[in-house]
């Protein structure tokens, strides 16, 4: 199996600096090429990031609750850069206050984005779902 | 007394330094100008003809030379994201003391290959994808090169697993095609002392040559360098230090020039702040940025376009009409010297000024209050270049204007862009004789001497 390349980071203005740097280390545990963009990401900079080490997936973290509209747009500008089929997964605290999260997975789901963790998902969910989409390993 | 010769063949002059390696001292400098046209060796007889009616005839043990002139080494470089190996191939090639002819990032069209053909550069730089990234592009760029008449070589330093395929396609073209190391291996890591290394070395194995300039390898030991390689290493030099000699530590250094204004910065220049978060590329320690449009005579139009007129007017006293009739002036006449004209001397004042604070900004970083949900933070970009100690000041037009302090005052203090991290309150030190490229050369042999030289000419012991 090739080792498969994740670009990870903190979109928007979120400074919660710490769940990336454990996500960082379990994801390169668990066999995958890291780039940690940290915090304070913006969605050109996943792209960038992204075109230049031919990544296999863009993981965005946000748990500051404005990732909804951080993330807008990230599927498009994906596509318009040529990123096409490119892995998008998106975790955390991600929208304001609590909703129920079938709904927030089904609006990020239309926005374009492959897989929609909630708060409180252990980095093993992340994984096992990594190599499932990518190696198309069964749990 | 053993004597070595310092050469600089400058675009416009040929600097020639004669230094007494005994007692580590400089014997005396002079100038004329450059000839490339011709034979260079012509100015480089003129200069040695001046610089011996001040010393009396004096017999070289080793001589080594500089150089820019013949349009200096004229590089065009390719990557694939323009903030990422693009910016990165920028940096490699300036830091080799290359003048950068034209950037591509992302595929190589038909018209840009045309333009490559055209611009006929001495080196060619091409990059794309971090060590087992994006190699498809590099590979479409390399094979898209390969169409390009000319016989310039081209350094490979992209994708390590795309290198051994684009140096076939390329050499099956016939161009000389040399594979080194990645610019930026990993995302967001700079390595660029390999792609430095290879430049050098092709400037003297080929570029020397190909310009004429080897007429005078007889004459002299080694063109060793580009000239601003040779001021980024004599910086590097004082700035380190040597033996037990300390260096200055963090410094910035201006070269303000007739068409443009070269600034280098020999500092780390990381957030002085905790609450501070770095973004963008890395920089390089020893850093080089050349501004095109801004100088003091054939770029006075860009001074004038990028500080504005207003400002102009504010510094120099003079009326925005009087102005453009100098620039006028600049455009016809560009050796043009203020001699006994005053409204000249107040413009040249100004436009120093302006083109030394606009340098100061383009190179150093900024920083930039973010209001986040958790409160106010701050994000520098680029290098924090505030608490530097020293600002080093070079170019006939400072070194001969006599108002070097005061230009340089006004650039360090002035607060027109309050996001900037350029030097605040650094000592100005005056290259007063000129002598920082011979230093820089003469560094590569004698570090020990070259560096208590500058000391002494800098006035800082």
């Amino acid at each position: 199996m090739d080792k498969k390349t994740l670009v990870i980071g903190v979109i928007g203005a979120d400074v919660h600096a710490v769940g990336i740097q454990i996500l960082a280390y379990a994801f390169a545990e668990a066999g995958f090429e890291v780039i940690n963009l940290g915090v304070m990401v913006s969605q050109e900079e996943y792209i960038e990031a992204a075109i230049e080490s031919a990544a296999d997936a863009i993981v965005v973290s946000s748990l500051y609750g404005h990732g909804e509209l951080d993330c807008r747009g990230l599927r498009e500008k994906c596509d318009e850069a040529g990123l096409t089929n490119i892995l998008l997964y998106v975790g955390g605290n991600i929208v304001v206050g609590k909703q129920p999260f079938e709904e927030v997975e089904k609006r990020f789901r239309a926005m374009g984005f492959s897989r929609v963790f909630g708060p409180g998902t252990p980095p093993e969910a992340a994984i096992a779902a990594l190599k499932e989409d990518l190696y198309g390993a069964r749990p | 007394m053993k004597s070595v010769l310092l050469i600089d063949f400058g675009s416009t002059y040929t600097k020639a330094t004669a230094v007494d390696m005994d007692d580590a001292r400089i014997i005396g400098t002079a100038s004329s100008y450059t000839t490339a046209e011709t034979d260079i060796g012509e100015g480089l007889d003129r200069a040695l003809g001046t610089l011996f009616e001040k010393t009396g005839p004096l017999a070289f043990a080793e001589r080594y030379a500089c150089s820019s002139a013949a349009g200096g080494l004229r590089m065009i470089a390719c990557g694939l994201v323009p903030s990422l190996t693009v910016e990165a191939a920028r940096r490699a090639a300036l830091g080799a003391g290359a003048k950068i002819a034209r950037v591509y990032s992302y595929e190589l069209m038909r018209e840009d290959t045309e333009e490559i053909a055209s611009l006929s550069p001495d080196i060619l730089l091409l990059t794309g994808g971090t060590d087992g990234g994006n190699r498809a592009n590099i590979v479409q760029n390399a094979e898209a090169l390969a169409g390009v008449p000319g016989d310039f070589p081209i350094v490979i330093a992209g994708n390590r697993a795309a290198a051994a395929e684009c140096k076939r396609l390329l050499e099956n073209s016939g161009h000389e095609a040399i594979v080194c190391a990645n610019v930026m291996p990993v995302f967001n890591r700079l390595n660029i002392a390999p792609v430095r290394e290879v430049i050098r070395g092709l400037f003297l194995r080929r570029i020397v040559r190909a310009k004429g300039l080897s007429r005078q390898q007889g004459l002299v030991d080694g063109i060793l360098m580009p000239t601003p390689a040779a001021v980024l290493a004599a910086l590097e030099l004082l700035s380190k230090g040597v033996g037990g000699a300390r260096g200055l530590g963090d410094l910035v250094a201006v070269d303000l020039g007739g068409a443009t204004t070269d600034v280098y910065s020999i500092a780390d220049g990381l957030p002085s702040g905790a609450s501070t978060m770095l973004k963008g590329l890395p920089e390089p320690h020893a850093k080089r940025t050349v501004e095109g449009d801004i100088g003091m005579r054939y770029s006075a139009a860009g001074v004038a376009e990028a500080a504005g007129m207003a400002k102009l007017c504010g510094l120099s006293g003079l009326p925005a009409g009087e102005i453009e009739g100098l620039l006028a002036l600049f455009r016809e006449k560009p050796g043009v010297l203020p001699g006994a004209n005053e409204s000249l001397a107040r413009l040249d004042t100004a436009l120093a000024s302006a083109a030394m604070e606009i340098g100061l900004i383009r190179h150093a970083g900024t920083l930039e209050r973010v209001y986040t949900p958790a409160g106010m933070t701050y994000v520098q970009t680029g290098k924090d270049l505030t608490r530097v100690g020293t600002l080093l000041l070079t170019g006939g037009s400072l070194v001969h204007g006599g108002s070097a302090d005061r230009i340089a005052r006004y650039a360090l203090e002035s607060g027109d862009e309050p996001s900037s991290l350029k030097p605040r309150e650094a000592r100005v030190v005056l290259d007063r004789q000129y002598i920082v490229a011979a230093m820089g050369l003469l560094g590569e042999y004698y570090p020990q001497a070259a560096f208590a030289m500058m000391q002494r000419s800098f006035q800082v012991a």
